[in-house]
């Protein structure tokens, strides 16, 4: 099968079913609802209550609510490219059509970039809504500030790459149910204790920035859990561009395994 | 359809196939071809090797030893063998979520057809009016459908089938054997598994008969039915002088409790009647009940004969194929 025909198949696996656009609009909601209460308890808050923040560092935060909170829409939409295929059995007419497997695997991780995008775009839209409360009960919304606008569009690419990461890891665990209970419990409790609990240690605090979600602050530069340990002397994010590099290792540790496992194995 | 028959359809072959399990053999050294301008059947009980063999054939399953062949190649050498052969081995294998259109825009994607064939093919299984609806809803039937428009995109010149009538509705076996008799009379190659052998006896030409993951016998149908060994359903008053008969004759008795008689194994009715005639026996019942299809298959696919019986004929004919 040629390349191309290869990313209209893949492509068209998707926008055939339901449940991609109805993870982007889940993922909207979601994020408007955490930025707009974000945002309501800087604008509400009292010097006693809570750091001062400039208003450029609250917008920030408001913002970097997509990679802190919405990294997990990505990830499950990209080990569902996966996992949805062992689930219904439709491996089966995948690699009837492409026996060259690993092609199959590359054309997924391909398609997973769009997605992403798409995914990102909905969850900037979802965090934007922080702003006007900002705007109208706070500070001020910052949203000129360059930083502000780089923030923006590296939490579109940082969602771009959770969702080819979790093509990655569908290639690796394709029970669907486990794929998506991993990363549910992974991403919602496993990795928020274990950074706040290694930053606490004395030496450990480097190794929680090499953990997943912490690489991918890094690549944002904004992030609540971030600016929580930091107060509490926690530890530094990773430069921007060693996050996305700590990103890619997970990334080509994982679709190096689910090669030479799922898509090599027998198909009954 | 397109009406062009493929030139020179390939030979599907399978060149002693073994495939294990960690300690479980379920193929054994199985070699077989499946000619183009017939149709094949793929027969075996449950658990017979079936599906594991056409996967390997395919590509799907990796054999432990031997090689399966589509026209002389490994299916996966083929530059685009999603065209050249179509299948179908899980009706079931669908994205519930997808409409049956969706589905098969997605399996018309690496082909590189157009929609107006995928519309063609689902008027070709009768399945227009539900074109939209969601495939989790189907029943059985519609899924085989389903499949079988899948098979069918491309148009492929040769067509391997997995229990296809499965849960087809008479109506539609009918229409599933003149279909794919038609196929092979424009000179395909089809192979259609199943267990049931009356469920393809109309259907298929030759026959491939596995049991316990090994080659039973590979040969036409017409072969087969020559192996079925005639039997009598006989009434008679006298039940020790019907014994004594059958004795005397070497034909087997076993009661048919249907009827209250009793069938002779091995004996024509036309033997039977003389026989009974010149011992000056009275007959009520008359039957011949020349052993069927069905039970020559039955009979070729049961497991061995007990240690110390004489040698199943079938066991010794499989021998002889398969060797």
């Amino acid at each position: 099968m040629s390349p191309v025909a290869l990313l209209r198949t893949e492509w068209r696996k998707l926008v055939t079913t339901r449940l991609w656009w109805v993870l982007a609009l889940v993922m909207l909601v979601y994020l408007g609802f955490t930025a707009v209460v974000l945002a309501a308890s800087f604008a509400l808050a009292t010097a006693e209550t809570a750091p001062d923040l400039a208003p450029a560092d609250q917008t920030l935060l408001v913002l970097g609510s997509l990679g802190t909170a919405g990294y997990v829409f990505p990830l499950l939409v990209g080990t569902l490219l996966v996992t949805s295929e062992a689930r219904h059995g439709t491996f089966t007419a995948t690699f009837l059509a492409e026996p060259r497997r690993w092609r199959v695997l590359v054309a997924k991780l391909a398609v997973a970039v769009p997605v992403g995008l798409v995914l990102g775009v909905a969850g900037t839209l979802g965090v934007s809504l922080g702003l006007p409360v900002l705007a109208v009960l706070g500070d001020g919304a910052a949203v000129g500030d360059p930083a502000v606008v780089r923030a923006l569009v590296l939490g579109v690419v940082v969602t771009t790459l959770w969702c080819v990461l979790g093509v990655a890891l569908g290639s690796v665990v394709t029970n669907q149910v486990a794929a998506v209970v991993g990363v549910l419990v992974f991403t919602q409790f496993v990795e928020p204790v274990a950074r706040i609990a290694l930053g606490t240690v004395d030496g450990a605090a480097r190794v929680a920035s090499f953990l997943p979600g912490a690489a991918a602050d890094a690549v944002t530069g904004a992030s609540l859990l971030g600016a929580m340990t930091a107060g509490s002397g926690g530890p530094d994010l990773l430069p921007g561009w060693a996050g996305a590099l700590v990103l890619l290792a997970y990334g080509v540790v994982l679709v190096t395994v689910g090669a030479r496992t799922t898509f090599r194995r027998d198909v009954l | 359809m397109t009406p062009a028959p493929p030139p020179d359809a390939p030979v599907l072959e399978a060149v002693g196939l073994t495939k294990d399990f960690g300690a479980v053999r379920a193929v054994d050294d199985l070699s077989f071809a499946v000619a183009p301008g017939r149709v094949t059947g793929f027969l075996g009980p449950n658990g017979a090797g079936k599906t594991t063999t056409l996967r390997m054939l395919l590509g799907l399953v990796r054999p432990s030893a031997g090689r399966g062949l589509v026209g002389g190649r490994p299916y996966g050498e083929h530059p685009a063998p999603a065209r050249l052969v179509g299948v179908c081995l899980d009706a079931g294998a669908l994205h519930p979520g997808r409409t049956a259109l969706g589905h098969l825009r997605v399996a018309a994607a690496p082909l590189g057809l157009p929609e107006t064939r995928v519309r063609e093919v689902l008027a070709l299984v009768g399945l227009e009016a539900v074109a939209r609806r969601r495939v989790g809803g189907f029943s059985l039937g519609m899924k085989q459908r389903l499949g079988l428009a899948v098979a069918l995109l491309a148009d492929p010149a040769v067509l391997v089938l997995d229990e296809p009538a499965n849960g087809l509705d008479p109506e539609g076996i009918v229409w599933l054997r003149s279909l794919l008799r038609s196929l092979a009379g424009q000179g395909r190659t089809v192979l259609v598994s199943s267990h049931v052998l009356r469920e393809v006896e109309h259907t298929v030409d030759d026959v491939v008969v596995v049991a316990s993951g090994r080659l039973v016998v590979a040969e036409p149908l017409v072969d087969l039915a020559r192996r079925a060994e005639p039997a009598t359903l006989v009434l008679a008053p006298d039940a020790a002088g019907l014994a004594a008969l059958a004795r005397s004759h070497g034909w087997t008795t076993a009661p048919d409790p249907a009827t209250g008689g009793v069938v002779l194994a091995g004996a024509e009715a036309a033997g039977v009647g003389a026989a009974a005639h010149a011992a000056g026996l009275e007959l009520h019942r008359l039957e011949p009940r020349g052993s069927d299809l069905e039970s020559v298959f039955l009979r070729l696919t049961q497991p061995g004969p007990d240690p110390g019986e004489s040698p199943d004929p079938g066991q010794s004919a499989a021998e002889g194929v398969a060797r």
